[in-house]
């Protein structure tokens, strides 16, 4: 099994909490790989929030092409974090060049572009930098996004960050979202290891999608550059959410209904009876069967969590106005944020939705059962 | 025959044909119920002259000869009256002393079924036996990564849509602006194959209808019937439950004068409408109900004269391209409902499916595509199309579902399978093999016959005589002394054990899959075969 923890905070905290927080739920893992999202950043990445970031490891090859690259197409490097690490890696862990956290500067041209072009130029860059990656082996590339670091490694997490020195200032970040473990139903891939990150979407998840092929299929033939990869099952889930909200401009609200809709009898007697039988119907191949723990990070900076519609993985979400932890199992919640009113820990349901929003005041749960909100 | 007569180019003995009448004088009480069965008046009463002779067991005794009669059973070998197989003789027998056997060797038969120049006709399915549905078997099994689900607890949700699904973005959009969504239901993924009131009998149609509608209002299934192309009984089309009823059109139009005659007063909407263009068991040829069947109802429903052989062309006349058949006939048979009712074409399996797939893609009407694979199973054909003409499904459905994922419209057109479909009596195997390859649903008649109705027809040639309106079980036969065996309640019992098993053995399949949620349409990775070129042809796994 793996072992998810993310965790929200007014202050930025160091991502050592969340991977301590993983070690002790480390029975739940087999210690064979680390994922870390970091967002809303402290440290000196506070003052250049919209400088787009470059996540990811490249060989001394790799990273002369890259700069090559990213100078061609006018990018200017405004400020990177230099890890600096022992010369012989913990067993396990491959030996890599550069494990490289680099903000840009825009282009000039990209001044007159619009929000949504960026974004999209920032994906299409991302995706050719992964390409060139992997026809050189030399790059692998997390994340290119402002204000976000991803940094994934094949190890035992606590060791990894250890070896990294991720304790660090610069890397201090209000929202953390970790995950223990590799994928290891396939082959063992950094692009197979959660969270998953898209456009400002990210997300990782608990449990094999026993759906994933079609569920592949669908995404795939959505003919979006973005909806590639999936050396993971669940990179489905960053991307179906990404779908829905940004192609359909759906609230998270209705991201369950996506991809474990009610069955008939309840769709019939709900609020929104006509609307949900359509994304039902439509949305038919994005129905994930389970079994699954989700939690996830939307660009406003709200972490969420959902279950598949049997709950059959673990997952528990607690806290205290100004800091609110998710976490697989309740000693991870307890490590994390020891200070808070246990009793009001609450582990989501087969039709609940999670939600801490960008305020951090308080955990808002929304039952599949409930009215959506109007469409947007 | 005696040893010096001529013998003509037919004249066959006992040994020459498929099946042997073994009848034991011994046991034989001479009640006369084989022979007054037989449907193809294969057995006759015979009148036996045996000589006896007696020898004296005195050294100077002589030998002395005489005649007896016994009467008993003879088998008749005009090829016009060959056994088929059936055993009905032995079903009647009191004191099982009959049994119809099958050859050792090839028979000579087939060499002379065509006298007068006609060409052997029958019904059933393809005679091969087997088949490759049965070979693939589900080997993703959820162990440890993931736990596998419990079929007697787990809720399940094994629906299936049945017509024109909008692509997420044009469906809200359309839903948000109270645009025209294409009409789309929700049904049980075993749909039951056109079967029409014609080809089946009264009563076997009827208990048909029984069944699917306790499955409905009893059991909460929504199952649904097609018609087969023969129209519908004037009272079902004007109750309640047409709602559980695909009305088929096909090439003949038969009763569908009636059928739109009664759209005013029809106070349920059907289920669908099935534009039949081919069959699978018959492809390229028209349906055929033979003159034996047309009784006075069946040329009422159908509005024709009766005693006439009713052949279906093998096109609809009036069209000659895919396009004109999808702009005249599905938009028009919309319109006849007011778009509330999806329409769908039906063809026959075969290698130019893909380009009416392709069609389909392009018309906002298509409600969905109906293949019939090679095996399908009909009630006359020509010996020649069901043996030689089609195409297998598996590989028709995978190319025409991987052909929609490449489009991205694997969602919006639902493709059904049918043909063979539990052939080999696995029919929950079989039908969960065609989803995971690509099929929403399938379609099955002759499953149903033999699980519902008893028939005894099968793929090495038994029985096969449901052209001829003479079948022993009462299923396809217009004569009521034939129908009246098949008791109407029972078929309808038998319709909902056969669903219900099914459902359960559906329910065993997923679960160890960890599906439950949702039909696995297209789950191609739980699929694996042990013939490698198959295997890379399906683009599953190949697994020894």
């Amino acid at each position: 099994m793996c072992r998810l923890f993310a965790m929200t905070s007014e202050t930025p905290v160091s991502p050592m909490i969340a991977l301590e927080a993983m070690d002790v739920m480390r029975e739940g893992h087999d210690g064979s790989g680390v994922g870390l999202f970091l967002r809303d950043l402290g440290g000196p990445f506070e003052e250049i929030k919209n400088a787009p970031i470059l996540s990811g490891i490249f060989s001394e090859k790799g990273l002369r092409r890259l700069d090559t690259f990213m100078m061609d197409i006018g990018f200017m490097t405004k400020y990177k974090i230099t890890i600096k690490v022992p010369k012989i890696p913990p067993p396990g862990v491959p030996k890599r060049d550069t494990y490289l956290i680099r903000a840009y500067e825009y282009p000039e041209e990209w001044d007159d572009y619009s929000q949504s072009d960026r974004y999209e130029k920032l994906l299409e860059i991302r995706l050719q930098l992964r390409a060139m990656g992997e026809e050189k082996r030399d790059m692998i590339v997390f994340s290119f996004w402002p204000d976000v670091i991803m940094l994934k490694e094949i190890g035992d997490p606590l060791q990894v960050a250890n070896y990294l020195k991720l304790d660090r200032n610069e890397l201090h970040a209000r929202v953390i979202m970790a995950q223990g473990r590799q994928n290891t139903n396939y082959a063992i891939n950094l692009y197979a290891c959660h969270p998953f990150f898209i456009q400002g979407y990210a997300s990782m998840t608990n449990g094999e999608c026993t759906a994933f092929t079609p569920i592949r299929e669908f995404l795939l033939s959505r003919n979006y550059p973005g909806y590639t990869g999936y050396q993971s099952d669940s990179e489905i889930f960053t991307h179906i959410l990404h779908y829905t909200q940004t192609r359909l401009g759906l609230d998270i609200s209705a991201y369950k209904h996506i991809i474990t809709p009610l069955q008939d009898a309840a769709i019939a007697d709900h609020a929104n009876a006509g609307l949900l039988k359509q994304l039902k119907q439509s949305c038919r191949r994005l129905i994930i069967d389970g079994p699954n723990c989700v939690i996830g990070c939307l660009p406003d900076h709200s972490l969420f969590m959902v279950q598949d519609r049997k709950k059959l993985r673990p997952g528990v979400v607690g806290g205290r106005p100004g800091r609110y932890a998710f976490s697989s199992e309740v000693c991870g919640l307890d490590y994390a944020v020891p200070d808070r009113d246990k009793s009001q820990d609450f582990q989501p349901m087969h039709l609940d939705t999670v939600i801490v929003g960008p305020q951090r005041q308080e955990v808002s749960i929304c039952n599949q059962m409930q009215p959506l909100p109007p469409l947007h | 025959m005696q040893p010096n007569a001529t013998i003509a180019p037919s004249t066959l003995s006992v040994k020459d044909l498929p099946w042997q009448i073994l009848w034991h004088k011994d046991k034989c009480t001479l009640c006369g119920r084989c022979t007054a069965v037989c449907p193809v008046n294969a057995i006759e009463l015979g009148v036996f002259r045996k000589r006896r002779i007696k020898v004296s067991l005195e050294p100077q005794g002589n030998p002395s000869s005489g005649f007896d009669i016994f009467h008993g059973i003879r088998q008749k070998t005009d090829p016009a009256y060959a056994c088929v197989g059936c055993a009905t003789c032995s079903l009647v027998c009191p004191n099982d002393a009959i049994l119809p056997m099958r050859s050792d060797e090839a028979d000579k038969l087939r060499f002379h079924i065509n006298r007068g120049g006609q060409p052997r006709s029958r019904g059933g399915r393809r005679n091969v036996p087997g088949g490759i549905l049965d070979q693939i078997k589900f080997i993703r099994i959820s162990m440890l990564t993931d736990p596998a689900l419990d079929a007697g607890r787990h809720e399940f949700e094994m629906r299936t849509l049945l017509g024109r699904i909008l692509p997420p973005e044009q469906n809200l959009k359309f839903f948000n602006e109270n645009g025209w969504i294409p009409p789309v239901r929700e049904i049980y993924p075993l749909i039951i194959g056109g079967m029409s009131f014609g080809a089946l009998s009264p009563n076997m149609w009827e208990g048909l209808q029984m069944g699917v509608a306790y499955l409905n209002e009893e059991l909460g299934m929504p199952v649904r019937m097609c018609t087969g192309e023969g129209g519908c009984p004037p009272r079902l089309l004007r109750s309640p439950f047409l709602k559980y009823v695909i009305l088929q059109i096909a090439s003949g139009y038969f009763g569908w004068d009636e059928i739109i005659h009664a759209i005013p007063e029809m106070v349920e909407d059907p289920c669908a409408i099935e534009i039949k263009y081919g069959q699978g068991a018959k492809p390229g040829d028209g349906g055929l109900l033979m003159w034996h069947k047309v009784n006075k109802l069946i040329a009422a429903i159908r509005g024709v004269p009766p005693g006439i052989s009713l052949p279906s062309p093998p096109t609809h006349q009036t069209q000659y391209s895919i396009e004109e058949s999808v702009a005249k006939m599905i938009q028009s048979m919309y319109m006849a409902w007011g778009f509330r009712v999806p329409v769908y074409p039906k063809i026959s399996a075969s290698s130019t499916a893909m380009a009416v797939l392709n069609n389909l893609t392009r018309n906002p009407y298509a409600a969905g595509l109906a293949i019939d694979g090679e095996d399908g199973g009909t009630g006359a054909a020509y010996n020649v199309s069901m043996d030689h003409m089609g195409h297998p499904i598996a590989t028709n459905i995978r190319d025409g579902y991987l052909n929609l994922v490449k489009v991205g419209m694997q969602n919006e057109i639902p493709i059904f399978a049918g043909g063979g479909v539990g052939k080999n009596g696995n029919l929950a195997a079989n039908a969960a093999t065609l989803i995971m390859l690509g099929a929403s649903g399938v379609q099955t008649g002759k499953y149903i016959m033999q699980a519902a109705a008893g028939c005894l027809g099968s793929e090495t040639d038994r029985c096969n005589i449901c052209n001829i309106g003479r079948c022993p079980r009462g299923i396809t036969s217009q004569d009521p002394r034939l129908y009246r065996r098949l008791d109407v309640e029972k078929v309808a019992e038998r319709v909902v054990d056969l669903y219900l098993a099914f459902d359960m053995e559906l329910k065993k399949i997923l679960a160890p899959l960890g599906r439950s949620t949702a039909l696995p349409i297209g789950m191609s990775d739980a699929l694996g075969i042990s013939d490698y070129y198959a295997a890379q042809r399906l683009s599953i796994k190949y697994v020894v």
